[in-house]
């Protein structure tokens, strides 16, 4: 395999590595799509917030409080380069899941052009994670508005040839994942975009799974929204982030209530701050956004494209290997083409939690269930899938231990 | 190794041969699912002169969850009601063990193989699926505890 990265050196930076799972067994930890590992700059940068500039961020008059926003809006410009975007655009959130929660009660609130009313439509894709189905499932049921979705193909594309009926003049949003949580498949959004933006519609775009591990161009996307998690970029849980454009920004309602947001109060009324302090209600969680931003940074210095290029790499050597396993089949794409680095996979017909229970044995960390996106596995006529993913800390030695318990959870029940 | 204990033959002769698996019914069916992995259960209770005679389930999961279903459905029935639940408090503290009791056989009997899965904690909710969707079905059923 061709050497991307120095893993060696990026394994010391994360302290968890040094931790001995069951049975004395060195960390394989293949679970990045469900939370990564924190380089111990994270760790340092939150530590160093608390110990060194803590108070509330935009309200005392203190040294202190203007080291804090410093820090906190510091870590909002971070954000906002990394996304080649304008600062006043980032909302922190404390979770992707909220930011797209919150995407759907302001669109209920706000007059114009973005609201969603009865008769209205929104769309989705079966690939979508709870995250990213149940706020516009239940936005519809709230509001009267019609769900609508793209089906998906068994290589885990979507079936795009429905575009005509399932986008139409009624749509409003359009809300659908970068890259499946669950097999890894990318699907082709620039059609589904550009028919969105035909008929005066939103696209929000669940980031997830494809902001912390390749480069995105917003702009060349020509998305509407976007949301990330911290936890998933090496940052701290707790932090995630909401991008708009400005112009779609300022013309929403808040979703959140409370102290920061407004720009002035009476007894019976109160008007909102600009974007994007407008969505930031209440203390923010700042050492988390000070503690994602360092983990952009080291996203950064290593470089997104080799970030890729070493995923992309390990990918194939793990696809490669279940392939050659009998009894293994690779749910979703199965090529490198139009898919990230998750991989599903069954095998014979064994439960998930069992499969996993065994590689568990060699100290290999792995998905297993549904992967909270229940409608897909339903579709693919399946309980769950087990599921590895890989980052950049991973290598080629992880792979090889990988496809051995692989390998093992199959012989254990077939001798059993 | 852990895992023998975990996967004792008892838990995988239930798991590929369930005892009791059919198609519920009667007045008491109840449904209940293991959200975090999708684990799935349909099980009805029948009581009669405050005896479980029958107890039916069909449902989808790991070996855990569907061979304790199985061990369960064999355990309760024939039970006045309120020994099947003395039943169901006595392996519903083993699984709460984290490993420290080994489970009163006599009581027990197949279910006693269950045992290693207090050991591994994100296992125990699966043991208790079956016996949860039980004792849910025989209270609505009338059962007294």
């Amino acid at each position: 395999m061709n050497s991307f990265l120095d893993v060696d050196s990026i394994k010391r930076d994360f302290p968890i590595f040094q931790q001995k799972m069951r049975g004395g067994k060195s960390l394989v930890f293949l679970d990045s799509a469900a939370t990564s590992q924190k380089p111990t700059s994270v760790m340092d940068a939150e530590r160093n917030f608390y110990s060194t500039q803590n108070a509330a961020v935009h309200r005392g008059s203190y040294f202190l409080a203007e080291e804090a926003s410093a820090a906190f809006e510091g870590a909002r410009t971070k954000v906002a380069e990394f996304l080649g975007v304008s600062d006043t655009e980032v909302i922190f959130t404390k979770s992707a899941t909220e930011g797209l929660n919150a995407l759907a009660v302001s669109f209920e609130r706000t007059a114009g052009d973005l609201h969603v009313g009865p008769g209205d439509e929104i769309v989705v894709s079966e690939l979508e994670h709870h995250a990213n189905l149940l706020p516009w499932q239940q936005l519809a049921k709230r509001t009267g508005a019609v769900l609508k979705w793209f089906e998906s193909s068994e290589d885990g594309s979507l079936d795009l040839s429905t575009i005509d009926s399932v986008i139409t003049d009624k749509c409003k949003v359009v809300a659908i994942t970068h890259q499946s949580n669950v097999l890894g498949s990318i699907p082709d959004l620039v059609p589904i975009i550009s028919a969105a933006h035909a008929v005066g519609a939103v696209f929000v775009l669940d980031g997830c799974q494809s902001i912390p591990h390749h480069p995105v161009d917003l702009k060349e996307l020509d998305v509407d929204f976007l949301v990330f998690s911290g936890h998933k970029a090496l940052g701290p849980t707790g932090i995630g982030v909401l991008w708009g454009r400005h112009v779609l920004l300022e013309q929403m309602e808040p979703f959140l209530y409370g102290g920061s947001m407004l720009e002035s109060a009476s007894m019976t009324e109160a008007t909102w701050a600009p974007v994007p302090k407008r969505f930031e209600a209440g203390v923010p969680n700042m050492a988390q956004a000070v503690g994602m931003a360092a983990g952009l940074k080291y996203l950064q210095d290593i470089g997104l494209e080799r970030i890729h290029a070493h995923e992309m790499a390990l990918t194939e050597l793990a696809l490669t290997g279940l392939k050659e396993i009998s009894g293994v089949t690779v749910i979703g794409p199965q090529t490198l083409n139009d898919r990230g680095s998750v991989l599903s996979f069954t095998i014979d017909d064994l439960h998930p939690h069992d499969i996993g229970q065994v590689m568990d044995q060699f100290g290999v960390a792995v998905r297993t269930g549904h992967h909270c996106a229940w409608p897909l596995i339903r579709k693919l006529g399946l309980l769950g899938t087990t599921r590895a993913s890989f980052y950049l800390y991973n290598d080629v030695n992880d792979v090889d231990v990988f496809l051995e318990s692989v390998t093992a959870a199959r012989d254990y029940f077939r001798k059993k | 190794m852990d895992l023998d204990s975990l996967y004792q033959d008892v838990i995988l002769d239930h798991y590929k041969n369930p005892h009791n698996k059919g198609v519920p019914s009667g007045n008491f069916i109840v449904h209940h699912v293991n959200p975090s992995c999708g684990d799935e259960i349909t099980l009805s209770v029948e009581i009669s002169d405050d005896h479980v005679t029958r107890v039916t389930w069909s449902g989808v999961g790991c070996s855990i969850s569907q061979a304790s279903a199985s061990i369960m459905s064999d355990l309760v029935q024939g039970k006045k009601s309120s020994e099947a639940f003395s039943v169901l408090s006595e392996f519903t503290e083993l699984m709460q063990s984290k490993g420290t009791l080994t489970g009163n056989e006599e009581i027990l009997e197949d279910a006693i193989a269950l045992s290693g899965v207090s050991k591994f904690p994100a296992r125990v909710k699966c043991a208790l699926l079956g016996w949860m969707a039980f004792k849910d079905a025989a209270i609505q059923n009338g059962a007294q505890a």
